[in-house]
């Protein structure tokens, strides 16, 4: 053969493997679900029918949906500043001799590697009202309790700590990477020029800390949409939908509604979303590799 | 010639083989069942199987559980739509008319033979089959099934000077016994409630009760109307919510339904609404004297019916047929009812149960197992309609937002029925 075309060949052969899953796992069902976004619901006795965009209007008039979507940007934007700015303060405290310093990255750790079910059973006891960690605590110190995941005000806000106590570990890792990656003559260039320890790290450290930032927000923004799990445990969604996230109403209109057509549109929605973030990500880290 | 006949005995011998095949097959069934309340009812039904095994050993039954009624129900969809072997299955007694509308499941009127079999379905509580029946066909067999009861806790009742062997037989009384059972610490802060309803996790449910006391049921037999915004349904939800903001006997928000029962069991309310299906964790886990009571009355007594039937699928042959009609007769049978009802707290489904020697010692020993039989009196069925979830959740939105104070129970019934109607215009 052709020693060309055979290299040709060995390489798509070495594709194959991946490329099979991909298409199988990934790739039709994506396009099998734009394609059902355009059917009705069918069930037994119903057979399945071309409706046209009918199911996408019932989208945009669909007020659980726009909640969803609103809950799910606050949730985005509530977590995810707190968490990598918790991950920074963290990764920096423990890069430094100090005694028990495993211990102290390890703890961080920990909640990292829990389940997420596992951890919204624990935080359902924090919470319960009257008999839970938060109340009693409250109460010790003199003040009422509260009715937390009760509450619209403040379920989502609850969902939020959660997300935050167990992710700030996890990013923490890839900063304190980072940190060990910075250029000790860059340090010590610091030193002699005489920059004090804040200067040094707002002008130096955390710029080269960016690439590691950038790969964290897009990644933790990712997060925001995929992890549902806790609310399965903890709110179901409510009370009145003030904990419902895109992931769980598209959970709900699939598995509890059993209603497949609504649910191949939410899924193109969250696709689409989480696409656009993907090569937003893609294209910003280009321009920072560039930077460096 | 020679190898024609070779192929001829061949035949014969794999035709042999396969006669003797299946004169001795097992019939192998597999049935998925949910599990909604604490306790160990996976231990009973194990027990159970294994008597039914060791009665037919040609029958090889595969119970699995899978989790809550929908995800049990998810997954038997799933199974029966990947081909999968699944004859029978434990659901939800009010998605009955969406199986039907899934078309997967047949009316056990068409898998009974004898006159005995006949006689067996006509031998359950008729208060469960309100559930279990559509267009005068019977689709599902109660297995675990309860109504709401009302569990208070008689030390606490002593401790304020009300009488443990009296609870609350009316909404009046709920409320002024509920005022009584507040207690506050020394900063005025609340430590422990008068009254707690679950509103998480079946909100509707418990609403049903308070809609059905005021004298109102909220669906039609059809399942396809609904009646969210009547004078009485609005009257109903108002008195929940004023016991939470203006009698301030019951938490503000919603109450979850997980850990309500360890709220009760800690102390931190006296009285409790909930599932019959958690009278034997409670048992278990009281430190102190409690009591069962029937729910109180406004112009009426009442409770829905919940639970899970058995069902069983379309996608059988009449030989499995047959082996699910036999395991499915013998988990009913007064004994095993009996065994069932003392395991969970759900209630025995047959009378029959109550006249075995193991049932009628149980209940002489323990009177709080008979509430919730008792109750069948004034039960009706729990709130089903077709595209139930869906419709269960504009009712369970309206009843979160009231009872958080974002909305009036006018306006919030007032939305859930026009959501409603919009989903059901499609079936009437």
């Amino acid at each position: 053969m052709n020693p060309k075309i055979a290299r040709h060949v060995y390489g798509w052969l070495l594709f194959a493997p991946a490329a099979i899953f991909f298409i199988l796992f990934t790739h039709y069902p994506i396009v099998r679900s734009c394609y059902l976004s355009f059917f009705n619901n069918p069930r037994g006795v119903q057979p399945r029918r071309f409706v046209g965009l009918a199911n996408y209007a019932y989208l945009v008039n669909d007020p659980i949906f726009w909640q969803a979507l609103k809950n799910n940007l606050i949730y985005a934007f509530g977590t995810i500043p707190v968490t990598v700015s918790l991950a920074i303060l963290m990764a920096v405290w423990v890069n430094r001799r100090m005694t028990g310093r495993a211990f102290v990255r390890a703890a961080y750790f920990t909640p990292t590697i829990l389940p997420m079910i596992a951890i919204a059973n624990i935080w359902l006891f924090f919470y319960t009202p009257g008999v839970g960690l938060f109340d009693n605590l409250l109460k010790s110190m003199g003040y009422s309790g509260r009715n937390w995941l009760g509450d619209p005000d403040t379920a989502l806000l609850c969902l939020m700590v959660i997300a935050i106590w167990k992710d700030a570990g996890f990013f923490m890792i890839f900063y304190l990477a980072a940190l060990q990656g910075i250029p000790k003559d860059v340090i010590e260039a610091g030193k002699i020029e005489g920059a004090g320890r804040w200067y040094f790290f707002r002008r130096v450290t955390l710029p080269l800390l960016m690439p590691t930032t950038v790969f964290v927000v897009f990644n933790a923004l990712i997060n925001t949409f995929r992890i549902i799990d806790h609310i399965f445990i903890l709110t179901k969604g409510g009370p009145d939908n003030a904990t419902e996230l895109l992931l769980y109403y598209l959970f709900q209109t699939a598995f509890e509604f059993w209603d497949t057509a609504y649910a191949a549109v939410l899924t193109v929605v969250i696709m689409a979303i989480l696409m656009t973030l993907a090569l937003a990500q893609f294209k910003v880290l280009e321009r920072r590799t560039h930077y460096q | 010639m020679r190898t024609s006949g070779f192929k001829l005995v061949l035949l014969a011998t794999a035709l042999v083989f396969m006669v003797v095949g299946v004169a001795a097959a097992e019939i192998n069934m597999t049935m998925y069942y949910p599990i909604a309340v604490g306790g160990k009812p996976y231990q009973i039904i194990n027990e159970l199987i294994q008597g039914f095994e060791s009665q037919n050993p040609n029958i090889k039954v595969k119970a699995v559980y899978y989790g809550n009624y929908d995800d049990t129900r998810t997954k038997c969809l799933a199974a029966l739509k990947a081909g999968e072997p699944v004859q029978l299955s434990v659901l939800f007694s009010i998605d009955i008319f969406d199986l039907l509308n899934q078309d997967i499941i047949v009316p056990w009127d068409d898998v009974v033979q004898t006159d005995a079999d006949r006689a067996w379905l006509k031998s359950f509580y008729p208060a469960l089959m309100a559930n279990s029946m559509a267009g005068g066909k019977t689709y599902g067999i109660p297995f675990q099934r309860s109504t709401i009861v009302m569990y208070y806790n008689k030390d606490a009742f002593a401790e304020v000077g009300l009488d443990p062997e009296k609870p609350p037989a009316t909404w009046d009384e709920l409320v002024a016994m509920g005022k009584k059972l507040v207690k506050r610490d020394a900063n005025g802060q609340v430590v422990r409630w008068g009254l707690s309803i679950p509103s998480t996790g079946y909100p509707y449910w418990m609403y049903q009760c308070l809609a059905i006391e005021n004298g109102l049921e909220l669906m039609n037999k059809a399942g396809n109307e609904v009646y969210f915004n009547r004078p009485e349904s609005i009257e109903a939800l108002r008195f929940w919510h004023d016991m939470a903001y203006k009698h301030e006997i019951m938490q503000k928000g919603s109450t979850d339904w997980g850990t309500l029962r360890q709220q009760f069991l800690g102390g931190s309310t006296a009285m409790m609404w909930h599932t019959t299906g958690n009278l034997t964790p409670v048992r278990d886990g009281a430190k102190f004297k409690f009591g069962v009571a029937m729910l109180p009355a406004h112009k009426r007594r009442g409770s829905p019916t919940g639970g899970g039937n058995f069902y069983i699928f379309k996608k059988t042959t009449p030989e499995e047929r047959t082996a699910v009609l036999k395991f499915v007769q013998f988990m009913t049978e007064p004994i095993n009812t009996a065994k069932w009802s003392i395991g969970t707290g759900y209630v025995a489904t047959r009378p029959a149960a109550y006249e075995t020697d193991l049932l009628k010692d149980y209940v002489a020993g323990f009177p709080a197992a008979t509430v919730a039989r008792d109750q069948f009196e004034y039960a009706v069925a729990e709130f089903s309609t077709h595209e139930t979830a869906r419709v269960k959740k504009f009712l369970d939105d309206a009843i979160q937002a009231v009872l958080s104070g974002k909305a009036t129970p006018q306006e919030a019934l007032n939305k859930a029925q026009q959501g409603a109607d919009q989903i059901l215009g499609g079936y009437r």
